[in-house]
This record gives C-alpha cells, sequence and structure tokens, in this order.
C-alpha cells in the first residue's frame, strides 16, 4: 500500500461511484452500501472490475481470494472493520466480490452444527 | 435474505464463541492458546445503549464508540470455522455492547480468583441476555487455589453453569473448556426465549 496513487481520483464506473483510500472513504462514507457484519463471508467472484482498482480495494479483493471474512479482511490490512466493509462493499457493487452474511445456522439450539463442533474441537485435544 | 442463498453451499459456516472476564484475566493467551492463526485485532464501531439517559424523544440514547477486538479462528471441518473473539477487557462499559452477543453460540467468562469481582460484570450480561455461558477459572501461578464451588458460591452461578478450571496458556486446556461449552449448550438446549421486559437495554 504505497502512497503512489493515493490522491488520485480513480472512478470505477458511475454506478459503484469514486473508489478512494480507505481512510478518506471513512471520513466520507461510513455506512457500506452492502450490509456487513465482521463474520460475514466475501469471497471474490473472478470478475476483475474495469478500470484501475485504487490500492486498498485492490489488496482487499486480493485478500478475498479464498473465502474469509470481513473481520480477518480488516485485521490484515490493518483497517477499522467500519473502513473495510466500506470498501468491500465498493467490490460487491461491482460484482468482483460476492458476500454472505454469518450463517443463520449459528443457532445455539442446532444439534448438527453443535455436533460437528464437538467432533471438531475433539480432534484437537 | 434470497440474494445470497445461491452461495451457501460454497461458503463455510462462521460459528462465533466469545471470550469475556476482566483485563489482564487471560482472554487473549486462551484465544492464542486455540486459534491456528495468531491473533488478530481490529476495531468495530460498537453501539451502546444509553444509560439511565432519560430520552425526551422516547428514543433509547445511543452512543457509538470504537472498540479493538481480538479474535482467533480454528477450522473446525471445511465447512465449519470457529471464530473466537475476546471481549474488550479495558473499557468497562464493554458489556453494552449487544453486537458482541449477536450471533454467538455462547461464551467463556476466564476467571482470576485473585480478582473475582473483575468477572461479576460479565456474569450480570450473559445472565441478563440469557448467553449460554460457562466460567472458567484460569490458575495462574502462585494464585491461592479455590475449588470449583467455592468459587461457584462466590459468583451466585446457577446450577446449570458449568465451572472448570484451566490453564490459558495451554492448548490443550483451553481446548477442553470450548469442549465443555459446546457440550454443556448440546446437553442443555437453549430454553425458548420469553417474550417479557426485563431485558435490559
Amino acid at each position: 500500500m504505497t502512497a503512489g496513487g493515493a490522491h488520485q481520483e480513480a472512478w470505477l464506473d458511475e454506478a459503484a461511484g469514486r473508489l478512494v483510500r480507505p481512510y478518506t472513504v471513512s471520513a466520507g462514507r461510513t455506512r457500506p452500501t452492502t450490509a456487513m457484519e465482521l463474520l460475514s463471508w466475501v469471497v471474490a467472484t473472478g470478475v476483475r472490475p474495469r478500470g484501475r482498482l485504487e490500492p486498498d480495494h485492490d489488496v482487499a479483493l486480493r485478500l478475498c481470494g479464498a473465502a474469509t471474512t470481513v473481520a480477518e479482511v480488516a485485521a490484515r490490512m490493518r483497517l477499522p472493520a467500519a473502513v473495510t466493509k466500506v470498501v468491500l462493499s465498493d467490490l460487491v457493487a461491482v460484482g468482483a466480490v460476492r458476500t454472505r452474511p454469518p450463517s443463520p445456522a449459528a443457532d445455539p439450539t442446532d444439534r448438527t452444527i453443535l455436533e460437528r463442533l464437538l467432533a471438531g474441537l475433539q480432534q484437537r485435544l | 435474505m434470497p440474494a445470497y442463498n445461491s452461495d451457501s453451499d460454497h461458503l463455510p459456516h462462521a460459528l462465533k464463541i466469545l471470550i469475556a472476564g476482566g483485563f489482564g484475566v487471560g482472554k487473549t493467551t486462551f484465544i492464542t492458546a486455540t486459534s491456528e492463526i495468531t491473533p488478530l485485532r481490529t476495531e468495530e464501531l460498537l453501539t451502546a445503549a444509553g444509560t439511565g439517559v432519560d430520552d425526551l424523544a422516547g428514543v433509547e440514547a445511543k452512543t457509538t464508540t470504537t472498540v479493538a477486538l481480538d479474535f482467533g479462528r480454528i477450522t473446525i471441518d471445511p465447512a465449519t470455522m470457529l471464530y473466537l473473539f475476546g471481549t474488550p477487557g479495558q473499557d468497562r462499559f464493554w458489556f453494552l455492547w449487544d453486537e458482541l452477543c449477536h450471533g454467538a453460540l455462547g461464551a467463556v467468562v476466564l476467571v482470576d480468583t485473585r480478582r473475582l469481582p473483575d468477572c461479576f460484570a460479565a456474569v450480570d450480561f450473559f445472565e441478563s441476555r440469557r448467553m449460554r455461558f460457562l466460567v472458567a477459572v484460569n490458575e495462574f501461578d502462585g494464585a491461592h487455589r479455590y475449588e470449583p464451588h467455592e468459587v461457584r458460591q462466590a459468583l451466585g452461578l446457577r446450577p446449570e453453569v458449568p465451572i472448570v478450571t484451566c490453564d490459558a496458556r495451554h492448548q490443550r486446556s483451553a481446548t477442553v473448556v470450548l469442549l465443555t461449552l459446546v457440550q454443556t449448550l448440546l446437553t442443555h438446549p437453549a430454553r425458548t426465549h420469553p417474550i417479557q421486559a426485563g431485558n435490559p437495554t
């Protein structure tokens, strides 16, 4: 994440709006266009957005190469989660990333999930 | 959420367990011992419910605060990831943040018997939210050892809340704590939440 290009105004397309440095984004846009939680999944779709990505968007997109969570992308980019969500939602808007909310199966009464969890933890002993 | 249904077969389940307790009780140590990744930190904007503020508009007063969260991850199987989130220990108002609890399976309340009152807030909070939890006494070197029943009595824990001892530095010991929590969730299914007042906000 070099400073190069950081101050240029790169437009991805009309719909996506301007992709700017996340710290600038955080000052201007605090709400992502796509609702995300810390444990929402994000994964690159393989669609390469037209135009040049801002450096942080590029980094975020690469971090989504394998399915991961918003929390992990934020931590690895060393950005606040709120800023990361804005960056990721930009990528969702141009079709480069898809996202899914935390599983509704994360229900403390779901025995299948809990039994799977139990088996997985036992293997780690 | 229909927009995401087509993806549901391809993305794993992300499960969440909270690791709570007072400052310095070993939450991040516990996460380090169990996580397959070096614990990560992010900052999240959390909304705190107003306390003792009478809002004339009849709307709950809310404040938003940036809070540092440490977390780790355990791959259970290719389709299931378990995330462990440490509650922010430095901020004595962490328990106001409902968002931390949202979607969590349950919680581990770590206890240092030298500073037992530090965990009261966590115990009260999870009880009031009907969040399933257990108490894990982290046995620090040199700390006076109390019997679990003594700690249970001191905390006024309900009988169904398990209490275990652990060494948060050791993977096996910390993993057993997580296992015990999951076993508890399985053997004592959550009671249905009565819709009633008394859910503090």
